[in-house]
């Protein structure tokens, strides 16, 4: 468990020091697994286990997803404003003017 | 009145400079937006006598004229905006008649419509996927236009500023409409022609694109 508690926010960080707790327990003691499966009425505990990684798989891509928009975002606002200051004016020579 | 047109262009060496040859009698400015092109669209569309802002990377029409909108009304104090599409399927003449419901007042803002009465030669499946569009357009801002993704239209400097447009691709046709209603911006149609020739059809949004367009759409509507 490598979380610099600064880096994230002490919510997420309690999070995910319970969850990395809850996968250790379940790699030393497997059968523990048994046990929420008897809770939520699931068959098995390897059931329980895939169940619980699909959620946590839907959840994190929608989180990558979010944040590539914002990421999107980001960018195209850099864009514009680089396109704005480097804004090229007309060329005279051309115009039928001259 | 200073009218200043807002052409987002992406690989158009073949046409750019005849375009802006088209529309400079009928406007102040033309401001082109190189999309990222990988041509000499830029270049092309300085010597013919428009200002040239050049997003280094490809990023969709949308913010093309994002970034065009902000530069005709911050640089060059633009009265009217004029989006146009740089692909030559508008008629430059048909700008006079979309600025006027602005010039006289009656609007700020003048949508562009290919089913008002002339006569584009709208392909059938094009026109099928446009009714479409219509129909969700109705559903999704309440506006009751006959075309809504038109590429062609004049906002007054009022409309330009207040509408913003956050889709950075094709989904920004439906957004600007639904600026305008949440704006309470008084528009107006009017009737424009609509060139569709084999190369504009190849070039330009193949009809299967549309889905992609609503995804576009209803995930940039709901993740703001």
């Amino acid at each position: 468990m490598k979380f610099r508690a600064r880096e994230l926010s002490p919510a997420w960080f309690i999070f995910w020091l319970l969850f990395w707790i809850a996968v250790g327990i379940v790699v030393w003691l497997p059968q523990t697994t048994e046990i929420v499966a008897r809770w939520l009425g699931v068959g098995r505990g390897v059931d329980v286990a895939i169940y619980v990684s699909i959620l946590l798989l839907f959840y994190l891509v929608f989180r990558i997803f979010l944040k590539m928009q914002s990421i999107d975002r980001d960018i195209t606002k850099m864009t514009q404003e680089l396109a704005i200051r480097e804004a090229k004016e007309p060329k005279e020579q051309d115009n039928e003017q001259q | 009145m200073k009218i200043v047109a807002v052409i987002p262009a992406f690989n158009e060496v073949k046409n750019i400079a005849r375009v802006i040859r088209e529309i400079k009698p009928h406007v102040s400015e033309a401001i082109v937006i190189d999309d990222g092109s990988g041509d000499e669209t830029a270049e092309l569309a300085r010597r013919a006598g428009a200002y040239v802002l050049r997003h280094r990377i490809n990023r969709g029409q949308g913010a093309a004229l994002a970034t065009g909108m902000e530069f005709a009304l911050q640089n060059l104090n633009a009265d009217i905006i004029i989006h146009y599409d740089a692909d030559g399927q508008h008629e430059a003449k048909e700008i006079d008649e979309l600025v006027k419901p602005i010039i006289l007042g009656r609007a700020e803002a003048a949508l562009g419509s290919r089913f008002l009465e002339k006569k584009s030669n709208v392909p059938f499946l094009r026109k099928l996927i446009l009714k479409a569009g219509i129909i969700f357009t109705r559903i999704t801002s309440g506006l009751k236009v006959t075309d809504t993704h038109n590429g062609f239209r004049a906002l007054s400097a009022k409309a330009a500023e207040a509408i913003e447009i956050t889709q950075d691709r094709m989904a920004h046709a439906s957004e600007i409409l639904d600026e305008i209603a949440r704006h309470k911006l008084r528009y107006v149609e009017v009737a424009v022609t609509v060139r569709y020739t084999r190369e504009s059809l190849e070039k330009g949004q193949s009809s299967l694109n549309s889905v992609r367009i609503v995804w576009e759409y209803l995930t940039g509507k709901l993740f703001k």
